[in-house]
């Protein structure tokens, strides 16, 4: 269980902080609401929840402008909402609906938006590290300031690409900001199970890459070592690598019993909601009442009933479409 | 029109690409300082300086997933791999993303991403040096795969490559960097996707790409010597496939021989074949024979590597099987 270290901030904008609690909002609800609709079968494949993480997204998100690119994980629904794709986009796609943001091609693993710069939606554990190295090489050559925020989870640092990708953006200098979201658990291996060395600094350490551990179950504790960490990145500093602790508290995948794990892990890490935390300190900081929460609810929710109705409306893409999009070119 | 090696067509390509497209860059394995494994990209270094031309680590499936994160960053990687079996250690890269990431998007994403690797065996380097896996790679819907087998198409497919919008993947056999040819340095890119004739002939089809098509021409020599006429198709391109090409052979010739370095079992040959039962059935007077590698991992003993590769009696001896004549 982690404590945030850091003494309690000084209380931020109101009106962002209120935009803070809003995303958190919006992607529990979402999260909640695409549960249902798996139960109804309106959802089908891997779909993988964010409940429990959603300061992490959210926080991260902060610290990026809208020149910066990122690449997620799975289970990134909590990442593409905080990005601003737009709900309906998003649960159309889980729909496998031809207006969803992926055209349905993608589902639930594989959102992307590229006027975003949301490059996926990547379910090959680690396999998206690469790409963001990638894509920051590509901001260095033409010379571009921006930021690739990579986003992986603590079962991808067993993987060899983990690795040979802190080596090569330390090496080259490049602009990656890797996040790494320490949930514990990879799928229902425990991280002690799966790591020698489970501290995620001393791993970037040996590649000579600063790093810092963030409680993720603070968003302002999130947003401040996020914005932190990507200003070095945009300095021109190289990568950074950020292990952001937090923990989710539904199953891997709605296909997970969850034998792995015990029910009082999972409620003693629940009284540390990230939602209920930062609710705590907005009313201890007198920048929320009851109405303004209802007010936030009503709006929430509002949006998650619009998202499905998108969905439900959106047409499926012709079958004569098939084997679109295969190549950039039809084939002669 | 001027003589240049298969190796010197290659950097020549590649030179133009460079000087071309300040897009276009080169990673991968001692492709700089050492100056390529095969010598490829010699000299490019000190033409074109380090950024443009970067040796990687020894990280295959990052350098790899760089290629596609920098393609969809808006450069024009060229991706050099040293050889095929080192492209193993891609494979999550290859087909989880520079194969998938344009469809999974909707149709959002390009991956203008250009991978060459040498392919093939015959240097006695054994069995984890020596593979054909091109056909592998065929197998895979959202790249593209060629084979070169002159030094004018090491440079007109090599360009095509790196013209086209999606990953394209070139193999460059590992005999052919030092033979000989006419290359046209003015001439346009190539058109991915075409086969050629090398050789007219009507006795048969032998149906050949790479590192074989030298081998096939070789065995259409000896068959001429004793009057039997066959017409060599080099495929050229195993993805998209000219099977139009293959057709209007078989349709001339009625007899098919598929030559090809992978392994028999599950080969390129073998979809080859099944393209000309599906689609040239009744104009053949033969079965479809094939000549491809034995069942074993490439031995390293020079009588036992060559027995283990097609060669030009092997060919031979089938296009005569197909015909029914071993007189």
């Amino acid at each position: 269980m982690i404590d945030s270290g850091s003494p309690v901030p000084p209380p931020p904008p109101r009106a962002h902080a209120l935009e803070l609690l809003s995303q958190m909002l919006l992607v529990r609800r979402f999260e909640e609401k695409s549960a249902e609709l798996y139960t109804l079968g309106k959802i089908r494949g891997f779909l993988h929840l964010y409940i429990g993480e959603e300061a992490v997204a959210v926080g991260a998100m902060q610290a990026l402008t809208e020149d910066d690119g990122i690449v997620a994980t799975y289970r990134e629904h909590g990442q593409a909402l905080a990005r601003g794709i737009p709900a309906g986009a998003l649960m159309a796609e889980m729909y496998g609906k031809a207006n969803g943001c992926s055209r349905g091609r993608g589902g639930s693993m594989h959102f992307f938006d590229v006027a975003r710069r949301f490059y996926g939606g990547h379910a090959i554990v680690g396999g998206g590290l690469p790409v963001a190295v990638g894509l920051a090489l590509a901001d260095r050559m033409l010379g571009r300031p921006r930021v690739t925020a990579c986003f992986f989870g603590d079962g991808a640092v067993a993987e060899g690409e983990f690795h040979e990708s802190l080596n090569l953006a330390a090496l080259w200098r490049l602009p990656v900001l890797f996040l790494c979201e320490n949930n514990l658990y990879a799928m229902g291996t425990a991280l002690e199970r799966h790591q020698a060395q489970p501290d995620m600094r001393l791993k970037a350490q040996g590649y000579t890459i600063p790093a810092e551990a963030v409680d993720g179950m603070d968003v302002l504790a999130v947003e401040d070592a996020t914005l932190r960490a990507a200003a070095a990145v945009r300095r021109g500093d190289g990568p950074f690598l950020l292990e952001i602790r937090t923990y989710r508290f539904r199953a891997h995948s709605m296909a997970d019993p969850e034998l792995y794990r015990a029910k009082e892990e999972v409620e003693q890490w629940k009284s540390r909601d990230p939602i209920a935390l930062f609710l705590g300190r907005l009313r201890f900081w007198r920048l929320l009442d009851d109405a303004d929460l209802a007010a936030i609810d009503a709006r929430v929710a509002g949006q998650v009933d619009e998202a499905v109705r998108f969905a439900e409306a959106g047409p499926w893409e012709p079958l004569e479409d098939l084997c679109r999009d295969v190549y950039t070119r039809v084939q002669p | 029109m001027i003589k240049m090696t298969y190796r010197d067509a290659v950097r020549s390509a590649l030179r133009e690409a460079l000087r071309g497209d300040p897009r276009v860059f080169l990673m991968g394995e001692d492709v700089g300082r050492y100056g390529g494994c095969f010598k490829v990209t010699y000299g490019l270094l000190e033409e074109f300086g380090p950024e443009r031309v970067r040796d990687t680590p020894l990280s295959e499936s990052t350098f790899l997933g760089a290629g596609v994160g920098a393609a969809l960053g808006g450069m024009r990687p060229i991706v050099e791999i040293m050889t095929v079996n080192f492209s193993l250690l891609a494979m999550d890269q290859i087909v989880n993303n520079a194969a998938t990431l344009r469809h999974m998007s909707g149709g959002q994403l390009s991956v203008p991403l250009v991978v060459r690797m040498a392919t093939g065996a015959g240097r006695q380097v054994a069995a984890q040096h020596s593979h054909s896996l091109e056909g592998w790679y065929a197998h895979i819907p959202g790249i593209k795969v060629v084979a070169p087998a002159t030094p004018a198409d090491a440079r007109g497919l090599l360009l095509a490559a790196l013209h086209d919008p999606d990953p394209v993947f070139v193999f460059e056999h590992s005999a052919l960097y030092g033979i000989d040819g006419e290359v046209d340095e003015g001439a346009a890119p190539d058109v991915i996707g075409r086969a050629l004739v090398r050789r007219r002939g009507d006795a048969a089809s032998v149906i050949t790409y790479g590192g074989c098509v030298g081998k096939a021409l070789q065995a259409a020599d000896q068959l001429a010597a004793d009057g039997i006429e066959v017409e060599v198709l080099d495929l050229r391109s195993l993805r998209p496939l000219d099977t139009s090409a293959i057709l209007a052979s078989v349709a001339r010739t009625h007899r098919a021989v598929i030559v090809d370095e992978g392994w028999r079992t599950c080969s390129f040959a073998a979809e080859v074949s099944a393209q000309i039962m599906e689609g040239g059935f009744y104009s053949l007077d033969a079965p479809v024979g094939r000549v491809c590698s034995a069942e074993v991992p490439i031995p390293y003993a020079k009588h036992m590597e060559d027995a283990a590769l097609p060669q030009v009696a092997g060919i031979v001896h089938a296009v005569r099987e197909t015909i029914g004549s071993h007189g």
